[in-house]
């Protein structure tokens, strides 16, 4: 059992009980909602006649149903209209603080609340979504829930839940020219398997982790759950506390040094105890694309797509399926692959960096006129920065669509939707079978900088052609 | 869909019924219930959109389209079932269509934590077990009786010793399951715990 490792302790500063059963009741410092998973928490509230406990420490916003193309209200979508009106209710009702469409803060809630401030180390971090790993970047312990543990949160602002075991994943040297967070989270995720994480928390380690921004840290922990783990995390260090200084919500002066202080003693120990560990070579990682239907089912650029032989034999049935549904052929480059649509956005890569990186690619190009492209921001924040910087501009001269904050064509909750089997080459986070709104619709995760080659070429393309 | 559901409230010490048997690793929620589905503010309608796309695909053909399958209540699976995104709205649907209990040889961890919240036990048996009992459902119908006491399952034919965590059992055979009322039991330990969390001091103007 994992001793003196950053989840251990913030585990156990939060627990509150042994409960009779055996699991632990553990404190939830911060508990983000949004329209798709809070409905029917609120809805059980009411029916056990209980209030929420601590308003204070839920922060709603509006990420999931939103258009990206015309966000003036009512929506034209009568049950997505239903759904942002019954969040503003329940809000209203019960004192929540609610970062609406306009409000300069609305987004993807895994944006919204590190920019805020929100998020920060040694915290619990809940939300009725499984990206909440997400938050693990500032060395939070974060983890999705579903809709009956929203209901605890809100109620006791505690869940029950069993102590995950700890894996180090532990990555040497420095990512190259052209590979960035998203190919080594991805390449992480093929190396261990898509379910290799189930009953872990990943704690994400080593130079080339260290090396990461802020913001490329979030990518790594988003992908944990594709992983099987519900939570990821990076020990917080300089880069984490200076993100976070100056925040909305971050806190000031005096308690800014408090704050430090507490921080900086955060940290798993030299000595720790992990249940399990993995080391890997970062500076061998290359782009990586998924060819399949798991986030798991991915090779470099160029690389062929695996032979049935090549894989163990967990991997055929799933990867049987995938040859059927991709249309791929195994021993197939990836590489040249052509694209219907291309995505720049979601939790996992819509922040201001990824924008800024598709962008330099972008540059004085123009995409291919076989290929629907559109960049959907994370936020209203990320929005305004793009602007100030000129990005939109760019996205636009080069034949991308430049959209309003939301999730988008990540999930296709919206009418932004792949028809019939179209190919996307995306830079969210999951490429299951219908994953993007048709249900025959093919998804290629990659980077935003790849997804900006692939836009221009109108097929898979490797980003350090453009690059060098 | 099976008319006039009514959720399971208490203790859970018996599932008896037939089995459906879906064959597949790495079943995730979005083909559970595909995202178009979770525009609704309440559960109530999700049974009949259970795997709708992929049923929609095989035409009729699918496990939870055939006749035999129509009143199954226990469904088989293979490896890492329900992994992706925390939608509740999938273990929601799959017991609105009338499932009432999972084994299966892996299930993704929030899907888990998922089913355990609204009263659906799940089960874990070897890989080898598990394609026993789906090949015995592929020719006759197979009605297992499931003891979560002693964590049996019992058959006409088939018997297996299926493992479930511990703690999730006694949640079953207690009824607390349902975990609010345990948790609001500790009123005053989470009034202090919240009093004595560093960051709660000095986020003064967190809102």
């Amino acid at each position: 059992m994992s001793q003196n490792t950053l989840f251990d302790k913030v585990w156990d500063l939060h627990k509150v009980s042994s409960l009779p059963g055996g699991s632990d009741q553990i404190f939830i410092g911060l508990h983000l909602i949004h329209e798709v998973t809070s409905p029917q928490a609120f809805g059980a509230l009411k029916d056990k006649n209980l209030k929420v406990k601590f308003p204070d420490r839920t922060v709603a916003t509006v990420d999931h149903i939103v258009p990206t193309d015309n966000q003036s209200r009512p929506f034209k979508d009568n049950l997505a209209e239903q759904m942002i009106e019954t969040l503003e209710k329940n809000c209203l009702e019960h004192k929540i603080r609610f970062f609406n469409i306009g409000s300069g803060n609305q987004g993807i809630v895994h944006v919204v609340a590190p920019e805020l401030g929100l998020t920060q180390p040694g915290m619990t971090i809940a939300c009725g979504d499984s990206h909440t790993s997400t938050h693990g970047a500032f060395g939070s312990i974060a983890f999705g829930i579903g809709t009956s543990q929203v209901r605890d949160v809100l109620a006791t602002q505690t869940i029950a839940m069993n102590k995950l075991k700890v894996r180090q994943i532990w990555c040497e040297n420095k990512l190259s020219k052209g590979v960035y967070a998203k190919d080594l989270v991805l390449h992480i995720i093929n190396e261990l398997g898509v379910k290799a994480g189930v009953g872990f928390a990943y704690e994400f380690a080593g130079p080339a982790i260290y090396e990461l921004s802020m913001e490329e840290r979030m990518t790594i922990c988003n992908m944990s759950i594709e992983g099987g783990a519900r939570c990821g995390y990076i020990n917080p260090d300089e880069k984490t506390f200076s993100y976070i200084k100056n925040k909305l919500y971050s806190p000031k002066n005096e308690n800014w040094d408090k704050a430090l202080t507490w921080w900086k003693s955060l940290k798993s120990d030299e000595n720790s105890i992990y249940d399990h560990v993995v080391k890997l070579d970062a500076s061998k990682v290359e782009p990586t694309v998924t060819w399949g239907i798991t986030p798991g089912q991915s090779i470099s650029i160029n690389q062929q797509i695996p032979l049935l032989d090549d894989l163990s034999p967990n991997d055929k049935l799933v990867a049987k399926e995938a040859y059927e549904y991709m249309s791929f052929k195994p021993g197939q480059l990836i590489k040249d692959t052509p694209v219907d649509v291309c995505f720049i956005g979601s939790c996992t890569n819509g922040r201001i960096s990824d924008l800024r990186v598709a962008a330099q690619v972008l540059k004085d190009k123009k995409v291919s006129k076989n290929v629907k492209a559109f960049v959907v921001p994370g936020s209203e924040k990320v929005a305004t920065e793009a602007k100030q910087e000129g990005i939109d501009q760019i996205f636009k001269d080069s034949g991308f669509q430049w959209r309003e904050p939301g999730c988008s064509m990540c999930l296709a909750m919206n009418s932004d939707k792949l028809i019939g089997n179209q190919v996307s080459a995306s830079s969210s986070n999951r490429n299951f079978k219908g994953r993007q709104g048709s249900p025959s619709g093919r998804t290629l995760l990659m980077s935003p900088a790849m997804v900006a080659a692939a836009a221009i070429n109108g097929k898979v393309s490797d980003v350090r052609e453009f690059i060098n | 869909m099976k008319s006039n559901f009514i959720p399971p409230i208490g203790k859970i010490s018996n599932v008896n019924g037939r089995c459906i048997s879906l064959i597949g690793n790495d079943i995730d929620t979005d083909r559970i219930i595909p995202a178009r589905f979770l525009k609704c503010v309440n559960f109530d309608s999700l049974g009949e959109s259970v795997f709708e796309d992929d049923r929609r695909t095989l035409k009729g053909k699918h496990p939870f389209d055939l006749e035999k399958n129509k009143n199954a209540s226990i469904l088989v699976v293979n490896s890492n079932f329900g992994c992706g995104s925390s939608r509740e709205h999938a273990p929601q649907a799959l017991m609105r269509w009338g499932i009432k209990a999972i084994i299966g040889e892996s299930f993704a961890d929030i899907f888990y934590s998922n089913c355990i919240a609204i009263g659906i036990p799940c089960f874990t048996l070897p890989k080898q077990s598990i394609e026993e009992i789906q090949n015995y459902c592929d020719n006759q119908s197979l009605l297992l009786e499931i003891d979560l006491k002693n964590s049996l399952a019992k058959s006409k034919d088939l018997n297996f010793n299926l493992e479930i965590k511990v703690s999730s059992r006694k949640m079953f055979l207690s009824g607390e399951w349902d975990a609010t009322s345990t948790l609001l039991n500790n009123k005053n330990l989470i009034d202090n715990k919240f009093n004595q969390l560093p960051y709660i001091k000095f986020n003064t103007n967190f809102l």
